[in-house]
């Protein structure tokens, strides 16, 4: 079950991402670059999804567990904003202005079979293991 | 605008569900750099949710190619730099667009709201940046 619930999370994930025109890397672009032909689009994707993702969470926060699971893996609330969160913060976005692209976009439009998003999401894999074998505390958490 | 609220809300019940149902934070990077960490039984549900991804993808790409475009004045090296970036980047400041922006903000995490402002403004540094290279600033 939990199985089928992460594929239809990630369809439907993905729909969304592509309906709301996140797909296109013009259009993220568009958003970043503010001395441009501004492209709001991405603020109103992002708004969508945290009105409603924050109003489930304030009804689901305080149960014990998940539906098809014994445990939430929720990151702890009130960890510390430290130099691995922001350093990484600043080379996500620096590469994220430089092709329009970020993870979700980037793994969804492997479909469409351009070269440049598997070069994309080929060398996005080495970053992680590089940044994983690099430092070996490195938690995944989000 | 009407779309993006549409794709939106329905990235929001995704990840939504993703909560409810298997108590996971649906972010993007996490998911798939947790698979380089090769424990069997943590592997199907991240690769059923990539999976899903991509047959979303699919299906997006039957229906209009043209949504997916590529940005202008990109070459293979652009893609090849920047993906690094985004890797290396993700992990060590643990999330991305998905697992901060939408999701941490959500439950009104401080270091999600952080890492969320910090590369939302390095993205637009990173954006005048080239277009100053490129001289049309």
């Amino acid at each position: 079950m939990k199985i089928l619930i992460s594929f239809l999370v990630g369809f439907l994930f993905a729909i969304g991402l592509g309906f709301g025109g996140m797909t296109d890397a013009n259009v993220v672009k568009g958003f970043l670059d503010i001395l441009g032909n501004w492209n709001f689009n991405l603020i109103g994707v992002m708004f969508a999804a945290i009105a409603i993702h924050s109003v489930i969470y304030q009804l689901v926060k305080n149960k014990r567990a998940p539906l098809f699971d014994s445990q939430f893996y929720l990151p702890a609330q009130n960890a510390k904003i430290d130099k691995r969160l922001i350093v990484g913060a600043i080379l996500f976005g620096l590469g994220w202005g430089w092709a329009g692209i970020c993870p979700g976009p980037a793994i969804v439009s492997l479909a469409s079979g351009k070269i440049q998003i598997v070069i994309f999401v080929a060398s996005m894999l080495m970053g992680m293991s590089l940044c994983r074998m690099l430092s070996k505390d490195c938690k995944v958490e989000n | 605008m009407f779309e993006a609220l549409i794709g939106g809300a329905m990235i929001g019940i995704a990840v939504s569900f993703m909560l409810i149902a298997n108590g996971r934070v649906t972010g993007i990077s996490g998911i798939t750099s947790g698979l380089l960490n090769l424990v069997k039984h943590d592997i199907g549900w991240r690769i059923a949710f990539l999976l899903g991804l991509f047959s979303g993808g699919a299906t997006l790409m039957a229906l209009n190619p043209e949504l997916f475009a590529l940005a202008s004045h990109t070459s293979n090296y652009d893609y090849l730099l920047a993906g690094l970036l985004v890797g290396f980047g993700t992990v060590l400041g643990s999330g991305c667009t998905s697992g901060h922006g939408v999701c941490g903000i959500s439950r009104l995490s401080k270091r999600s709201i952080a890492s969320t402002l910090i590369f939302i403004l390095f993205g637009m540094i990173s954006v005048l940046f080239f277009k100053m290279l490129r001289g049309s600033l």
